[in-house]
């Protein structure tokens, strides 16, 4: 196409139209679509946080965790423990969203360190009752000791402050009025860059190429000299870890968390955007997160639209969006199974007949 | 002192007894084969020899004893083992693939004149170089384990049945490369199912047979025996 062509030989330009695009987008939708788009928005940063996370177990070293959201949940709650009335602590976020983190990745090398034998629907089978394990102390644990306050969560917790500036309700910089939901915007694309610059590094290092081998044949991996147990459980304290960070980021942003928020159906939705969008691969990764959290708001619609055409709703529109996430994937299997952008691996393995590109290639200088 | 001792190893899976105390010596320099039949227990030795498989009895490499070592210490010591069904990465390129052979290695400048090495020895590698390697042929597949193994710079190969499921003149081919690895110095240790190959290109062998070695000696003598050839080179007494 000559549009992504142009932009193509134009990497500086387009990098800086793409930083434009990000950093004006809130208002944009804002105006565009109404202020709870704004939300919608926040939410698909966090997704692509967890996502990228997620990839990382799932996409680079092949292992299939189905109870990731376990981890987001730790973050959360750790923020809410340190940060909210329930205990009367109040830490600063840059202390507890570390702390969360660290936690998560050491639940994380605690999840991995039993499994290391397993392989895909085993390991998948344990991380699901994982998953469930945690949120169910979580729904459980506020007798005799109320820790977790059970199904009904804990609240008010402490937004995100640097010092007397709160990310709770509107400020104004240059006349220009930035609500809460936009503050958040900034501080997770500003945590989304940064996951992106990790994975990226992660992927091109020794252990990224590590990850890679035992994805494709643990066996043969440890033959060539990689300590499959290490690098097995720094995929999940890694994975774990963005989790952790991104469950302490909803805490603050929500101001409310409960045990609701991090069932199976998280789980499998955050695999979802992976599968969707291209596992392994970071733009499609992104892609599939930023399409699955938008998918559903905009599905919404379909309940006004019921209403104005039926006078009521006949299909009531979480329902169906079920439905059609079913139908996509199901087609996506049928039709694109590596994904919307996939890494050029999967896209060589699944459509060996269409890559004439790489002829070219073949006989320049070694190596 | 021998490169290699074996000295009754034993594995079992469950109640079944796969390796049932066997001892083996590889000498420095030696291409040495073990041949038997298929579910002999020669491959579980190979795997038992690098760590793969839970054992019993001694395993001593270059005179220390390998007990409780993980099998990437094992191979970071200098044991590269081609394992049976090739096990190359499908989804990494050729070049990838030969590039986490060297996985070990921090002297860049001699991994990248061992990969010369390697696409001297298999030029056809070097022609794939940036293609999948599970869409290689199968002789090509066990040409880039071979030239995988090499590029750790192996003082011990472990070949397990490099001739499986070729065609013959891809057999003939991936024999001359090993005849010409173990002349540049590597040391060999040969699983064959294909005896006849085996033993020629070997100077000492040992015959498997039920988890047991029931004869051993120089290949040229084995290759004579008329057991050997009964059961094993297709030959009527």
């Amino acid at each position: 196409m000559p549009v992504i062509k142009f932009f193509r030989q134009r990497p500086q330009l387009t990098l800086l139209l793409l930083a434009v695009l990000l950093a004006v987008l809130p208002f944009l939708v804002g105006a565009g679509l109404g202020k709870s788009w704004i939300r919608v928005l926040d939410f698909a940063l966090l997704y692509v946080l967890l996502a990228l996370g997620l990839n990382i177990v799932v996409g680079y070293a092949g292992l299939l965790d189905l109870g990731y959201i376990a981890f987001y949940a730790l973050g959360a709650y750790l923020y809410a423990w340190l940060a909210s009335p329930h205990f009367g602590l109040h830490l600063p976020f840059w202390a507890v969203l570390p702390i969360g983190a660290l936690l998560a990745g050491l639940f994380g090398v605690l999840l991995g360190a039993p499994t290391l034998r397993l392989r895909g629907d085993y390991l998948a089978i344990v991380t699901l009752g994982f998953g469930e394990i945690i949120r169910i102390f979580m729904n459980n644990l506020n007798a005799p000791v109320n820790i977790t306050n059970g199904p009904q969560g804990m609240n008010l917790i402490d937004p995100i402050a640097f010092g007397d500036f709160t990310f709770k309700g509107t400020h104004h910089f240059f006349g220009i009025a930035f609500s809460s939901a936009h503050l958040y915007y900034y501080l997770f694309l500003g945590f989304v860059l940064l996951a992106m610059l990790i994975a990226l590094r992660l992927q091109d290092s020794r252990i990224g190429r590590a990850w890679a081998a035992i994805r494709e044949d643990e066996v043969a991996a440890a033959a060539m000299g990689i300590n499959t147990r290490n690098v097995k459980l720094l995929a999940f304290a890694m994975g774990a870890t963005f989790g952790g960070l991104a469950g302490g980021l909803f805490a603050a942003f929500q101001g409310f968390i409960s045990p609701e928020s991090f069932g199976l159906m998280e789980s499998i939705m955050i695999l979802c955007m992976i599968v969707l969008g291209g596992m392994g691969n970071i733009p499609g990764v992104i892609l599939g997160a930023v399409l699955l959290t938008v998918l559903p708001e905009a599905l919404r619609y379909l309940g006004d639209a019921q209403r104005a055409l039926l006078g009521h709703v006949a299909l009531d529109p979480a329902d169906l969006r079920m439905l059609l996430f079913g139908v996509a994937l199901i087609l996506m299997m049928l039709f694109r199974p590596e994904g919307l952008l996939p890494s050029r691996r999967r896209q060589r393995e699944l459509h060996p007949e269409d890559g004439p590109g790489e002829q070219a290639s073949l006989y320049d200088s070694r190596g | 002192m021998s490169l290699l001792a074996v000295k009754g190893l034993k594995i079992h899976y469950g109640g079944i007894q796969a390796v049932r105390g066997i001892d083996l010596e590889v000498e420095e320099g030696e291409l040495v084969c073990l041949i038997g039949a298929n579910g002999a227990g020669k491959s579980s030795t190979l795997k038992g020899i690098v760590g793969l498989e839970p054992h019993t009895g001694e395993v001593r490499y270059a005179g220390a004893s390998l007990r409780g070592r993980p099998t990437h210490r094992i191979a970071a010591a200098g044991v590269a083992l081609v394992p049976e069904g090739r096990g190359i990465f499908p989804r990494l390129t050729v070049a990838e693939n030969l590039a986490m052979g060297a996985y070990t290695r921090r002297d860049q400048a001699a991994v990248r004149a061992d990969l010369d090495h390697v696409y001297d020895l298999f030029p056809r590698l070097l022609e794939r170089r940036q293609q999948t390697a599970g869409l290689l042929s199968g002789g090509e597949q066990q040409m880039l384990a071979i030239g995988r193994a090499l590029m750790s710079r192996p003082r011990l190969l472990l070949l397990d049945e490099p001739s499986m499921g070729l065609a013959p003149l891809m057999v003939q081919k991936i024999y001359e490369t090993i005849q010409r690895v173990a002349r540049e110095g590597v040391t060999i240790l040969l699983v064959e199912q294909n005896a006849h190959l085996a033993l020629k290109v070997s100077s000492r062998g040992y015959v498997m047979e039920s988890g047991a070695i029931t004869l051993s000696g120089p290949s040229a003598e084995l290759a004579a025996d008329p057991q050997v050839r009964a059961a094993y080179l297709g030959e009527s007494i």
